[in-house]
C-alpha cells in the first residue's frame, strides 16, 4: 500500500461557504507534503477532514485504507496530528500529558514509559518534563504538541502550521526533526513559510478558495516561476547594450530587463528564458565571443514566493504540474 | 469503558491540579454548615437529624454545580484542546461521560467531606441513619442531574461565564418548577397534562421526599433519565458545534 493518504473530492461546505471544493489528492509514504495556501483557503480545513474532527460533506478520505466516514475511530488511531496552535492542557505537566496521550493511545504498563521515554528525547523535553505546560515557551509547547503527535509512532503524520510562530532556531529544530522521521511515514504539513517548503517538502499542492490549484515537487513549482533559470549579469556600462541586443537575439530568451540605473560604471540585468529553459551555457557563449568579462554572474532558481502569488491570484485555472 | 477511565481520570487531576477543587470544596462546606447550622437551626429543632443540612443542598448546587461544570467543554472549545480530544481514539460518548463522570465524582468527594455533621448528629443523638443515607444518595444524584445539565450547557458555548449563567439558569428551571412561580406561568393557558408534567420535573418537589428517607424508585429513575437525557444531548451538542 503506496498510498498512505487518499482524498476523494473532498468537500466541506459552511452554509453558502464552501472551504473545500471536491479536493482529490494522494500522498505516499516517504513523502513529505507541502500543503500551501494563502489564510482562509481551506488548508486546515481539510486536514481537520482527514483527522476526522470535521465531517466532510461529501467526498472522503482514507488514511491506510481506512475510510474517514464510516470508520473514523481507525483513522484516528493510525494518524498522529498536531492541531494548529498545538492545543494541549496547559495546567497538566508535560509528562502527565503524554501519559495521558499514551494511555488513550491504548499502551499499557511498562509499555506507557518506554513510549514516553522515546518522545520526550526525540522532541527534547528533558528540561520542562515535569513543568505544567501553561508555562513553557512557545517552541517548548509546540514540541509538546509534536511529541503527542509522534508518540505512537503513527506513519501518517498530519501537522497544521508546526512551525508557525517559533523562532528561526526553534524551526530549525521542528524541521530536522521532520525530516529524520520522514523516510518511513507519509507527513502532511500546512504553512504559508515557503522557505520551509524548500527545506523540507519532497512535493508541495497549492490550495485557495478550497480549490486544488498545483501539485508538484517544490523544484517544478518554481519553474513556473518567469525568473526560474534567469541569467542576472553585472558588467562595465558601456559594454552593455552590445550584450543586452545580444542576448536578445539568442532563440532561448524571452526577455531582458534592466536592473535599475547602472551605478558606478556597472550595468546590471537580467536575461528570462523561455519555458524555464537552461540557458547558462549560450549566454556564456555569447559573453566569450565578445570577449566581454562580467563583473558578476549568476542563475536564479525563481521565488518561491513568486509562484505562490501567480498561482493564488492569477487565473484559478492553472492546472497540475505532476 | 478504559477510555472513559483514563478521560475521567485526567479530567479529575485537573480539578486539583489548580485551585478550583479547594476553593470549591471550601466553599461547599463552609456553606452548607452555614445554612445547617444558622438558616436551618439544627440545634434549636432538637431533632436527630440532617433535614436542616439536606434541605439547603439544592440551592447550593444551583450556583455551585454550573460553576463546577462550566469549564468541562467551554474551556476545551476556548483552549482548542478539543480538537486534540476528538482527534485522538475517543469516541464523543466516551469524552462526554468521561468528563461528566470525573465532574459528578468532584461533587461526590465534596459531600463525603461534609462526613463530620453526620458524626455531630449521631454524637447528640440517635438518628435514623437510613434516612440519613437516603439523604447522601438522593442528595448525589441531584448533583448529578445538575451537572450533567451544566456539562451540556458547557459544550454549547466557548465562553465560561455564559456557560454558567444559562446552567445556572435552567438548573433554577427544574429546581422551582414544583412551586407557584414557574407553574403560575403555565396554569392560565396551558392543559392540566403539561401543567402536571412541568410540576413534576421538579428537583425539590423529588429531592423533599428522598431527603425525608422515601427512596422512590420512580425519583431515582427521574434523576437518571434526566442526567441521561442532557449527557445524550451533550454528545449531539459536541458533534454539531465542531462541524459548524
Amino acid at each position: 500500500m503506496s498510498d498512505m493518504i487518499v482524498l476523494e473530492n473532498l468537500t466541506k461546505r459552511f452554509g453558502d461557504l464552501t472551504a473545500v471544493d471536491a479536493v482529490s489528492m494522494a500522498v505516499r509514504r516517504g513523502e513529505v507534503l507541502g500543503f500551501l495556501g494563502p489564510n482562509g483557503a481551506g488548508k486546515s480545513t481539510t486536514m481537520k477532514m482527514v483527522c476526522g474532527y470535521l465531517t466532510p460533506t461529501s467526498g472522503t478520505a482514507r488514511v491506510q485504507g481506512h475510510d474517514v466516514v464510516t470508520e473514523p475511530m481507525a483513522v484516528k488511531a493510525a494518524i498522529g496530528y498536531l492541531p494548529e496552535g498545538a492545543p494541549t492542557y496547559g495546567d497538566m505537566r508535560v509528562s502527565a500529558f503524554l501519559r495521558f496521550i499514551a494511555q488513550i493511545r491504548g499502551f499499557n504498563g511498562a509499555e506507557i514509559g518506554r513510549r514516553v521515554d522515546r518522545v520526550r528525547e526525540m522532541a527534547a523535553l528533558d528540561e520542562v518534563f515535569d513543568r505544567p505546560v501553561e508555562t513553557l515557551s512557545k517552541g517548548f509547547k509546540r514540541r509538546v504538541g509534536l511529541a503527542q503527535a509522534i508518540l505512537h509512532d503513527p506513519e501518517v503524520l498530519i501537522m497544521d502550521e508546526p512551525t508557525d510562530g517559533l523562532d528561526p532556531n526553534q524551526k530549525h529544530q521542528v524541521r530536522t526533526l521532520i525530516k529524520d522521521m520522514a523516510h518511513n511515514k507519509a507527513i502532511v504539513i500546512s504553512t504559508h513559510i515557503l522557505e520551509e517548503v524548500e527545506a523540507i517538502c519532497t512535493r508541495a499542492v497549492v490550495i485557495a478558495h478550497g480549490k486544488l490549484l498545483a501539485d508538484g515537487t517544490p523544484e517544478q513549482l518554481l519553474r513556473r516561476d518567469a525568473r526560474h533559470n534567469a541569467v542576472v549579469i553585472k558588467l562595465a556600462a558601456g559594454q552593455a547594450a552590445d550584450i543586452v541586443a545580444g542576448l536578445a537575439a539568442l532563440d532561448q530568451v524571452a526577455g531582458v530587463d534592466a536592473l535599475g540605473d547602472p551605478v558606478g560604471g556597472t550595468a546590471a540585468f537580467r536575461a528570462r528564458p523561455k519555458a524555464g529553459a537552461s540557458i547558462v551555457l549560450p549566454v556564456g557563449d555569447l559573453l566569450r565571443s565578445r570577449n566581454v568579462t562580467p563583473e558578476e554572474m549568476y542563475v536564479e532558481r525563481g521565488h518561491m514566493d513568486e509562484v505562490f502569488r501567480k498561482i493564488t491570484q492569477g487565473d484559478a485555472q492553472g492546472g497540475a504540474d505532476a | 469503558m478504559r477510555n472513559i477511565w483514563i478521560i475521567a481520570k485526567r479530567e479529575l487531576a485537573g480539578y486539583f491540579a489548580t485551585p478550583l477543587a479547594l476553593v470549591f470544596i471550601v466553599i461547599f462546606l463552609a456553606l452548607t454548615g452555614a445554612f445547617t447550622f444558622y438558616l436551618g437551626r439544627f440545634f434549636d429543632n432538637g431533632q436527630a437529624d440532617l433535614e436542616a443540612f439536606f434541605r439547603f443542598h439544592p440551592w447550593l448546587y444551583l450556583i455551585l454545580i454550573p460553576a463546577v461544570a462550566m469549564r468541562l467543554w467551554a474551556e476545551e472549545r476556548k483552549s482548542g484542546t478539543i480538537e486534540l480530544l476528538m482527534t485522538l481514539p475517543v469516541t464523543t460518548a466516551q469524552a462526554v461521560l468521561g468528563k461528566f463522570m470525573a465532574a459528578w465524582a468532584f461533587c461526590g468527594i465534596a459531600l463525603a467531606l461534609t462526613f463530620p455533621v453526620w458524626v455531630t448528629v449521631n454524637v447528640l443523638g440517635a438518628p435514623d441513619n437510613g434516612v440519613i443515607v437516603a439523604g447522601y444518595v438522593g442528595s448525589f444524584l441531584m448533583a448529578g442531574a445538575f451537572m450533567s445539565i451544566g456539562a451540556c450547557m458547557s459544550a454549547m458555548t466557548k465562553n465560561q461565564v455564559i456557560a454558567f449563567i444559562i446552567s445556572a439558569t435552567v438548573c433554577f428551571l427544574f429546581t422551582m418548577s414544583g412551586l407557584d412561580l414557574v407553574l403560575n406561568f403555565f396554569q392560565g393557558w396551558a392543559p392540566a397534562l403539561i401543567v402536571d408534567t412541568v410540576a413534576s420535573l421538579s428537583f425539590l418537589v423529588r429531592f423533599d421526599a428522598v431527603m425525608r428517607g422515601v427512596i422512590d424508585l420512580r425519583d431515582v429513575l427521574f434523576f437518571v433519565s434526566l442526567i441521561a437525557f442532557f449527557l445524550f444531548t451533550n454528545v449531539i451538542v459536541v458533534e454539531v458545534k465542531k462541524s459548524a
